[in-house]
């Protein structure tokens, strides 16, 4: 990462889930932290979220999920990420996740997870620490 | 609830969520310093400050009607059918992400969402298959349905009336409040004026050919959830079902047409006192502005209905059999309350869909304090309170400061297009959830009295790819099985009276196409071809 340029994250909300209060209240921290953030909105396809990081440049590429999609979804966006060139790009994610699911998650890439009730300053804090 | 430290007096500040100054005592004189001269009245007497029936629960108990439904129709009817051997009397059917969305269980965007958060339904088949052996007389049936709510309103008055039921005659709610859904829980198809459209047609429709059907259930639960206070939940949902009204009013309907068959579904997690406050507010200034507003004389118009009893956002992740607890505090605001319908939130649904025991539990909840408790004997029971008269008056002109405020920038209807409300709900819920961090607002288990002891195992509900694949093969044998013309014709008129200028109810071609069993996504698609869809506004 070149200096004086801000992290820059694309927050994204994937698959159908409406549940957006989470991935906004992340997204107001991590500004607050001085992260940009590129909040995508609802109903994001496993391609549009590649698509907007790559031309984003993202460093950090978080996803929010609580409606019980997250598995089948990393699944389809792990190769489009890779293809896109974003293979080592911080790869994170939050929302309702169970326990059983985290070793899956971080498995398929997403070395940050981050079920509901996780506080704020910890998902600011792993990605200053984790980035690349 | 806010405690700021005061060193001088060595006693708290209370400030409760809505911004209201709480004292450690009231008097007779704080109720008259308070204002509402006149507004607490009689129970069912205008202005239903204390109820909108005379004897209330001593005639008969608020409905239980637990939020069901997952995986595909032959799963939910299961579940329904436990649940009403339990003593449920009513049902509150939750459906899977593509059904709220207006897609097919075979559309690529559907793939691993089928059948997950609710049950997934296609045609009409699948309405048949969900309800059968259910008695649509005595188990009232409320569908939690949005952006396809005319589809699958559609789809239950025709189920019905194939089986028998005279339509007329026949009672039930849809949610079909699409205004909040742009605030919060996000399941929009098309763009806001369209959709305001639907909803109008859907109300008017039912005045014409279901008049005891509540086709809209106004929703301030949703909004409250994504952030906004007690107060502008109410608010919100008075300025979003005025709106509906409107709506209905410019195609030629008399306010006592309609307005009897709105109803509310509220949040009710928060501060007890807050909390019953809120609603008997929210009950008499209902009751005010249909009157002085509308010009509302049948009193039925002026009842605020709801179903409350839910409060997801009260709910914790933390030692989640604490769940349990708030949960029965919750149905006693409820009580205390009045609500005509409760559905309680489950322990386990800040995990996942509540197990048979988790429902059992919140059902139980519900009949031992109408069994036990004695909540149902004697109505409006903190009525004459000091306390909650005075809040009970503070929180209305609270609801009412909000009211003005949003027709002064334009009306709901702007602030929801271009998506102010959005973003002030949604910087109070991160504001909100610094307190929770801080430790300023204090949530039990959270950022006080945590433990590290393990909780009691959770049961997860599993997601059966087994069955969404059933769906999909269900789907594809109606589609094989229907009359491919009489579809065709039916989608036809579906299309033309969508685009037609002299904007005909869309509902009777919604009737013809659903009983050709045309699919929910076949139906979206072609009034998606003339409406467009929803854009969410930039940014947060």
């Amino acid at each position: 990462m070149s200096a004086g340029r801000k992290i820059k994250v694309v927050l994204a909300k994937p698959g159908l889930d409406g549940h957006d209060q989470g991935a906004k209240v992340v997204a107001r921290a991590l500004m607050d932290a001085g992260f940009e953030v590129i909040y995508t909105g609802l109903r994001q396809t496993p391609e549009a979220i590649a698509r907007l990081a790559r031309e984003e440049n993202a460093d950090v590429i978080a996803l929010s999920s609580m409606a019980g999609s997250h598995l089948p979804i990393c699944r389809k966006l792990k190769p489009l990420l890779e293809q896109a060139g974003l293979g080592d790009k911080l790869w994170i994610i939050g929302g309702n996740l169970p326990a059983q699911d985290h070793t899956a998650l971080r498995a398929l890439g997403f070395k940050g997870v981050f079920p509901s009730s996780s506080r704020l300053e910890d998902i600011v804090h792993f990605i200053r620490t984790n980035l690349p | 609830m806010k405690h700021v430290d005061s060193s001088k007096s060595r006693s708290r500040t209370v400030i409760n969520e809505s911004g209201i100054e709480i004292k450690p005592l009231y008097a007779a004189a704080d109720v008259a310093a308070s204002g509402g001269d006149g507004m607490i009245g009689l129970p069912g007497q205008y202005p239903f400050t204390r109820g909108i029936h005379s004897l209330m629960y001593r005639k008969q108990p608020w409905t239980m009607r637990q939020y069901t439904g997952f995986g595909n129709p032959t799963d939910t009817n299961k579940r329904f059918h436990y649940l009403i051997a339990n003593g449920q009397t009513g049902l509150n059917v939750a459906f899977d992400l593509p059904t709220q969305c207006g897609m097919d269980s075979d559309d690529p965007q559907a793939e691993g969402e089928v059948g997950r958060v609710g049950m997934a339904v296609d045609t009409l088949r699948d309405f048949e298959i969900a309800f059968d052996g259910v008695d649509l007389e005595r188990i009232t049936v409320s569908l939690t349905i949005n952006g396809a709510a005319a589809i699958l309103i559609a789809m239950y008055l025709a189920m019905a009336e194939k089986r028998g039921y005279d339509i007329s005659k026949l009672r039930g709610t849809a949610q079909n409040d699409i205004l909040k859904e742009f605030i919060g829980r996000g399941t929009w198809v098309y763009p806001v004026e369209p959709s305001i459209r639907l909803v109008g047609d859907t109300i008017e429709y039912c005045a014409q050919h279901a008049p005891k059907y509540s086709p809209v259930s106004v929703c301030g639960y949703h909004i409250r959830e994504s952030g906004a206070d007690p107060a502008q939940e109410i608010a919100y949902a008075f300025c979003i079902a005025k709106a509906y009204a409107d709506d209905v009013i410019r195609r030629g309907l008399a306010i006592d047409e309609f307005a009897g068959r709105l109803s509310f579904n509220f949040n009710c997690f928060g501060n007890i006192f807050e909390q019953v406050a809120k609603f008997r507010a929210g009950r008499s200034l209902w009751a005010k502005i249909m009157k002085d507003q509308y010009g509302a004389t049948e009193p039925g118009s002026m009842w605020m209905r709801m179903i409350a009893g839910g409060g997801g956002g009260g709910l914790t992740f933390e030692q989640p059999e604490m769940n349990i607890v708030r949960g029965a505090y919750y149905a006693l605001i409820c009580a205390l309350a009045g609500t005509q319908t409760m559905a309680l939130c489950c322990y386990d649904e800040a995990y996942t869909i509540p197990s048979e025991y988790a429902q059992r539990i919140s059902l139980r909840t519900m009949q031992l304090l109408i069994e036990e408790m004695g909540l149902a004997d004697t109505v409006d029971p903190l009525g004459g309170s000091y306390y909650v008269e005075t809040l009970t008056n503070q929180m209305r002109s609270r609801m009412e400061t909000i009211m003005t405020e949003v027709e002064a920038q334009g009306g709901i209807v702007t602030l929801v297009s271009d998506g102010s409300i959005q973003a002030g709900v949604s910087r109070q819920a991160y504001e909100h959830q610094r307190e929770i961090e801080e430790g300023t607002f204090r949530k039990v288990g959270v950022n006080c009295y945590r433990t590290d002891e393990k909780t009691p195992e959770m049961e997860f509900h599993p997601y059966k790819g087994e069955d969404a694949r059933a769906q999909v093969q269900a789907l594809g044998r109606v589609r094989a099985e229907r009359d491919a013309v009489r579809v065709q014709q039916a989608l036809a008129r579906v299309q033309s009276d969508a685009r037609s200028t002299a904007r005909p109810n869309l509902m009777p071609a919604i009737m013809e196409a659903v009983k050709a069993y045309a699919s929910v996504g076949e139906i979206t698609g072609v009034l998606v071809g003339v409406f467009g869809r929803y854009r969410e506004p930039r940014g947060l």
